[in-house]
């Protein structure tokens, strides 16, 4: 049998619907993988019993001719997701040891359409961070590495597990959550697809918060097809979530292949940062060219607040999450260091249970919320959100999808950035904008830096418009033909 | 705040002069939903500890809440009862704090943008005075769970299942000068929630609890600085509390201290109340919209349907009584106290197109049935007497059938035996003697046997009850007191006014 | 606005995390360099701007009065450190 994993989620969906290898097969072969790539510590639970016998599940619904649009297709779970039973930590030493007794609605719509479940991947902690170094489990290692050299490159972040267990091929496709960037940059940094769709489109029911008026969930994959089918299982209106909308899932598979003839294309003149590296420049220029030459018509656009995003979102984000925190607190569930008192169980519990950038967020939250500092603040930022949002609804009277690079750089070396938190925030200046406006936003690999690593360019939709979203994202992949992979450096 | 001349009789001397007392109350309300604020957990009281509790109220990762159409509904409904205005445009708010009963580490409440404004409840003092309170707002929130400290020397106990119950803040302007309005402004703010069926009302079960904001100043004078009593459970407690509190800020202002603004409880044992310096610790909730829910928004035309559906409600209730029936303002605000009551009344007032006499009918509800259900521990509601039954009591004396005293014993009987009036009237014989040779046998009887006695009310009229009460004792009762009067009076020279 | 130490010692018992005296300068000027770099929001002109509530345009839905949910107490207090008798355990709490 030849490599299993190299398939694609669609081309492996095909083949197990011809059985021409069961899911059993395929998950073992993905099990197998996973066990072989310890080095880039992707997975932080991996539940081969489970797999197994999801895959058995799925192999008796295969053979009756039955099943879901995911039947019997091995999965990773950010461990962000609540799943039942299973370890859930947001790889947060805070919840060590919570095992929910509920599953997230994103991975029950996953399981119904029969997909399985091998495990769960590490991330930033409470998804925190740009590079999935601030994991309680460590690290995330890319699979990718510079040309000739074997410095150990990160992820990208906080989706790290994810994006280096697809382009490591340790799963399918992988769910992964956007708070400021979370899926797009690390699907750079890994040379895979990730989409962030608009704001409400997926439940956040089960899903631990980070920011709850930024963060959705969204896939990592192979490539666009994968992830529009990806997105169709994952996305749906929950009751459950007050800020889920209630409109009907289109099939995204079907909207790839209509082409691009005819549409507006935006360029925003503010994403041409001070010291954007020329290729990333230059990356951007191919982009516009290829969607130009597949019979997209290019416009300028302006989107005059896009500078104060980053800071923008380096108050609502910590304010929201210092907030969202507060209930891990040694009392239901997680950890608990004792105290004299509760005040004091309490002090040292969040002390021993957060790492050093979720207290830096908990504290800065705190603060801007705090009596004689809302105003400046808090509701400042959200003013200036407004602002932001609005710069897109201009922009749209003109255009239908816009185009920039997804991350300022190629990914950079684990280490690197984490004495300056200021740096590594800077990673996430092109697609912090799409979070706080809540469109949806999606990165495709482009081409390589001249180090050998991967780079993405990111399409920003109109809300609730992941279909152009996704033609045009497919049109770019057709053009840019990125099929660079790592070399497997890592397998034990 | 209204500016009303302090009374007399509400001012609390001092070593130093007089004293006004300045009350506001933050009242919460526990709203009569079946499933919680932002949960579908029931509300049920006296569950097994953490049995009413869903995942989002035990603030599992990820949970999210989702608010219920009902509880919003009956805050409209309550602010429309309060004559406020409805704010079709409400935000949830976070107030963040550390507790252990508060699992999110944040209440749910409505901070800036309340669902209801301005609005206003009368009260109905004591000699006719009425003290009109000024609401401020009443907004929605959670209710927190429950911290138990009696289980252990070194632990604390917490249930969850009062978690996110659905509570109403009825906040008042500080427009209230003594214990005895803020009494009557918790009495008729609860008539008022219960007319509307909102909230039941019920201290003991802490679905009404009160916290008491108190300062003292000159009369008239400007405001002191105020201390809020927390938690106050009862009314009689409120009293306490407010008297006990005006004390100690006198005695403190009299000795030239200053008053520290905090928050105070309330202890029922000992009648003080003591500071809670944990609570101002750290005092700084950082509110701000709860980014899990969207702004509450309302439409006029559901708020237009609500306003259609309220009930009568007691202002109302009074002012129609004394109208239609000509009761007395007394005898009406007793009445609309429950509406349970009034309702009971007008069933045995009114039957169909006939009115019976309002008066008579009043006196037998608010007194002798009233009388009898607190002696035998029973409410208007579980009456052995009904409406019906009373009606035809009156009906009785109305037609001279029976006499109001044989009606007070025929009574007794129909609650104790739940028999009719006619049943008891008939069998017992107790029918009202009016036939006057009956009576005047009688008479003649009893003057037979004490010449002596006709002898001296003939020269000193008001003797004559001894012979009243005689004769109906011969008649068991029985006998038209107005006949015996007019044949007495006659036959012992006195002139008879009837 | 710049933070003191006394201020970040002060917003860390709000946040209920313990902080230790030494980590106290460090802690400061961290936060000062996020908030400095925050505080270029100040050129943005937001007279009259509407802070955003919602990042997408939605009404909020409401549920019926129905208990869908009870009966959870093993579930509930089965992740806690500390439960007894179907109640969470926590230290004393001093009033």
């Amino acid at each position: 049998m030849s490599d299993l994993t190299k398939l694609t989620l669609a081309g492996a969906r095909d083949a197990l619907k011809k059985k021409e290898f069961t899911s059993v097969e395929l998950t073992k072969a993905y099990l197998d993988a996973v066990e072989g790539a310890k080095a880039l510590n992707a997975y932080v639970t991996v539940t081969a019993d489970k797999a197994l016998d999801m895959a058995k599940a799925s192999d008796a619904k295969l053979a009756k001719g039955e099943g879901g649009t995911l039947e019997g297709l091995p999965l990773g779970i950010k461990d962000l997701f609540a799943t039942k039973d299973v370890l859930t930590t947001a790889c947060s030493h805070i919840l060590d040891g919570f095992k929910p007794p509920y599953e997230s609605k994103v991975t029950s719509n996953l399981w119904r359409d029969g997909a399985v479940m091998l495990g769960k991947l590490n991330n930033d902690e409470f998804a925190m961070g740009s590079s999935n170094e601030t994991s309680f489990y460590g690290p995330v290692v890319n699979p990718w590495r510079r040309k000739g050299d074997t410095t150990k490159i990160v992820p990208g972040g906080s989706s790290g597990g994810s994006s280096a267990a697809v382009a490591a091929r340790l799963c399918l496709a992988a769910t992964a959550t956007d708070t400021g960037g979370s899926i797009r940059q690390p699907a750079a940094f890994t040379g895979t697809v990730g989409i962030k769709p608009t704001y409400g489109r997926c439940s956040r029911w089960g899903i631990v918060a980070f920011a709850s008026s930024l963060d959705q969930a969204g896939p990592i994959a192979r490539d666009v097809r994968d992830a529009a089918i990806m997105l169709r299982s994952m996305a749906g209106y929950d009751e459950n979530d007050s800020t889920s909308v209630d409109r009907p899932v289109p099939d995204y598979e079907a909207a790839l292949g209509k082409g691009v003839k005819g549409l507006r294309v935006g360029i925003p003149k503010e994403y041409r940062v001070d010291g954007m590296p020329a290729e990333i420049d230059a990356l951007w220029t191919r982009g516009i060219e290829w969607l130009k030459a597949a019979g997209a018509e290019i416009v300028d656009v302006s989107l005059p607040h896009t500078k104060y995003a980053l800071p923008t979102y380096y108050i609502v984000a910590p304010a929201e999450c210092s907030s969202n925190l507060a209930r891990y607190d040694g009392v239901r569930y997680g950890l608990r260091v004792e105290g004299k008192d509760i005040t004091d169980m309490y002090e040292k519990t969040r002390a021993a249970g957060f790492g050093t950038e979720v207290r830096r967020r908990v504290l800065i939250g705190t603060y801007v919320l705090s009596a004689g500092y809302y105003d400046a603040y808090y509701l400042k930022a959200q003013q200036v959100r407004t602002l932001i949002a609005r710069d897109f609804t201009e922009a749209y009277r003109s255009c239908d999808v816009l185009l920039t690079p997804t991350a300022p750089s190629a990914a950079f070396g684990i280490g690197e950035k984490t004495a300056d938190p200021l740096s590594m925030y800077l990673n996430d200046v092109f697609t912090v904008t799409v979070n706080l406006a809540g469109l949806p936003g999606i990165s495709v690999p482009a081409g390589l830096s001249s180090e050998g690593l991967p780079l993405g360019l990111q399409l920003i939709g109109k809300t609730f418009d992941e279909e152009t979203l996704l033609r045009t994202a497919y049109a770019l992949e057709e053009a840019a033909q990125f099929n660079a992979e790592p070399a497997a450096w890592w397998r034990a | 705040m209204q500016n009303r001349e302090p009374r007399k009789e509400d001012l609390i001397k001092g070593a130093t002069g007089d004293w006004e007392i300045v009350l506001g109350l933050e009242v919460h309300a526990q709203v009569t939903s079946k499933s919680k604020l932002f949960s579908g957990a029931s509300t049920e009281f006296g569950a097994e500890p953490n049995t009413q509790v869903s995942l989002v109220d035990a603030a599992m990762p990820g949970m999210l809440p989702v608010i219920n159409r009902y509880c919003v509904e009956q805050a409209v409904k309550t602010g429309l009862g309060l004559k406020a205005q409805i704010n079709l445009r409400s935000v949830f708010d976070r107030k963040n704090y550390f507790y252990p009963d508060l699992p999110q580490g944040y209440q749910i409440s409505q901070f800036k943008n309340p669902i209801v404004g301005e609005g206003v409840v009368l009260l109905d003092m004591p000699g006719g005075r009425t003290v009109t309170v000024g609401i401020e707002r009443l907004h929605l929130e959670q209710d927190a769970g429950k911290s138990l400290h009696d289980q252990s020397p070194t632990m604390s106990h917490v249930d969850l299942n009062r978690s996110g119950v659905a509570l109403m803040e009825i906040v008042s302007k500080p427009d209230m000068r003594s214990a005895e309005e803020a009494r009557a402004y918790v009495t008729k703010l609860r008539t008022i929630l219960r007319y509307l069926g909102t909230c039941d009302g019920n201290m003991e079960e802490g679905s009404l609890r009160a916290d008491v904001n108190v300062s003292v100043r000159r009369p008239g004078g400007p405001l002191g600085t105020r201390c809020e009593m927390t938690n106050v459970n009862s009314i009689r407690f409120i009293g306490q509390a407010i008297e006990y509190e005006a004390r100690r800020q006198i005695e403190i202002l009299e000795e030239g201290g200053k008053i520290a603004q905090e928050t105070r409880l309330f202890d029922p044992k000992d009648g003080e109340t003591r500071s809670m310096r944990s609570k101002e610790e750290a005092h700084d909730y950082r509110y701000f919209p709860d980014p899990d829910l969207l702004p509450l928004v309302l439409a006029q035309a559901d708020v237009d349907r609500i306003a259609a559906s309220l009930p009568e409600l007691p202002d109302e209730k009074k002012a129609r009584l004394m109208s239609d029936y000509a009761l007395s303002a007394y005898d009406a605000t007793v009445l609309v106290g429950e509406k349970a009551t009034a309702d009971y009344y007008e069933a045995v007032v009114k039957d169909g197109s006939k009115t019976r006499d309002p008066k008579l009918a009043a006196n037998w509800v608010t007194v002798e049935l009233f009388g009898m259900l607190n002696r035998e521990g029973h409410s208007i509601e579980t009456s052995p007497v009904s409406a019906k039954q009373l009606a035809e009591l009156v009906d009785l004396i109305s037609d001279g059938t029976i006499s109001g005293r044989i009606a007070k014993q025929i009574f007794d009987s129909m609650y104790k035996t739940g028999r009719s009036a006619s049943e008891i009237v008939e069998k017992d014989g107790l029918r009202q003697v009016t036939d006057s040779g009956a009576i005047e046998a009688a008479i003649d009887a009893v003057m037979a046997a004490n010449p002596d006695k006709v002898e001296q009310a003939k020269a000193k009229p008001a003797l004559a009850a001894w012979f009243v009460g005689q004769v109906m004792k011969s008649t068991s009762g029985k006998a038209n007191p107005q006949v015996v009067n007019e044949i007495l009076a006659r036959k012992l020279g006195l002139s008879s006014e009837g | 606005m710049s933070v003191d130490q006394n201020t970040v010692r002060h917003i860390a018992r709000l946040a209920r995390i313990a902080v230790r005296e030494d980590e106290l300068p460090a802690l400061a000027g961290e936060l000062n360099t996020i908030l400095d770099w925050v505080e270029q929001l100040g050129e943005v002109d937001t007279k009259d701007i509407e802070p955003m509530t919602s990042a997408v345009a939605m009404s909020m839905k409401m549920r019926d009065d129905v208990v869908t949910t009870g009966n959870l107490q093993k579930e509930v207090t089965a992740n806690a450190p500390g439960a007894e008798d179907g109640f969470y355990v926590v230290p004393k709490v001093v009033e």
